[in-house]
């Protein structure tokens, strides 16, 4: 194993925040930041006190247009897969994060946090199942 | 009304929480799930911080007895693993491994105007509606819902 491109302050930095913001959704709405669980909810036909779930959607989004007005560099952002990954990639978050009622955020972040064992599990399937896929794509695809 | 404030601006922290910590990357994503080979332990880190804040927050704040701006918390009570859980974990982390992409990020990223991130969330939200025709309900008859 070779460790490369470690950017350990940016990603702590990063990772405050995160935890910062899901403590708030906590404290104030008492409400898990589970964001496979919000956007499955926004795009349902469940539409009952969805306004600050599409409002948490869109703040996403506002985020990330704030850090790249604030001098974050985009350039840097590189999708090495190409389109039937991604098509195949999204078919498989959307269906699994439901199927498995969360994601990186609700199981990862909350769950483990929260200690709770359903997180913890899901957490460590999630990222051997991709780390396997990864390991097989450069391995045996070549990609 | 303020509890959509509290949404959107909790929506805004974790977008730059996102971005700063180089989660909207994908080629990063992968770098870290490459244990194998050319590791980039970062997202360990970014992973590690949140779960900390988490940990700390999540028991200052449950020692309240309601929120701010709420009547009660909405915090998941089920302990136990199922195959459900288990399944859509592996699932998702094949989805993830393939693309680089899980669900905030890619919500994030969108914000960064390149056609890629596009076709993958059509592709998720596609992934969900599939789900929730085919098997949105569950065995005991309660509706899925995911945390």
């Amino acid at each position: 194993m070779d460790i490369v491109n470690f950017t350990p302050l940016s990603a702590l930095i990063g990772g405050l925040l995160i935890g910062a913001a899901a403590v708030t959704l906590l404290w104030l709405n008492g409400r898990i930041a589970g964001i496979s669980g919000i956007f499955g909810r926004v795009i349902s036909t469940d539409q009952s006190d969805n306004a600050w779930r599409l409002l948490f959607l869109v703040g996403l989004v506002l985020g990330g247009f704030a850090w790249s007005l604030g001098g974050g560099d985009t350039s840097a952002i590189t999708i090495t897969a190409g389109t039937p990954e991604l098509i195949i990639g999204g078919l498989l978050v959307g269906f699994g994060t439901q199927l498995g009622s969360g994601c990186t955020s609700g199981h990862g972040v909350c769950g483990i946090g929260r200690m709770s064992p359903r997180g913890l599990a899901s957490t460590i399937c999630y990222i051997m199942a991709g780390a396997i896929v990864v390991f097989a794509m450069r391995t045996m695809v070549g990609a | 009304m303020q509890q959509n404030i509290a949404g959107l601006i909790a929506g805004i922290v974790f977008g730059i929480g996102l971005s700063i910590s180089g989660m909207v990357n994908p080629a990063k994503v992968m770098g870290f799930l490459d244990f194998f080979g050319q590791w980039d332990p970062s997202l360990a880190l970014v992973m590690g911080g949140a779960v900390g804040v988490y940990f700390i927050g999540y028991r200052l704040v449950m020692k309240r007895a309601s929120p701010v701006l709420a009547d009660t918390f909405q915090v998941p009570t089920r302990n136990d693993l199922d195959s459900r859980l288990i399944g859509g974990a592996v699932l998702f982390g094949m989805g993830w491994g393939l693309s680089g992409y899980c669900p905030g990020p890619a919500i994030t990223g969108l914000a960064f105007g390149m056609e890629q991130t596009f076709v993958f969330f059509v592709a998720m939200a596609v992934g969900v509606v599939v789900f929730k025709m085919t098997m949105g309900v569950k065995p005991s008859g309660q509706v899925g819902t995911a945390a």
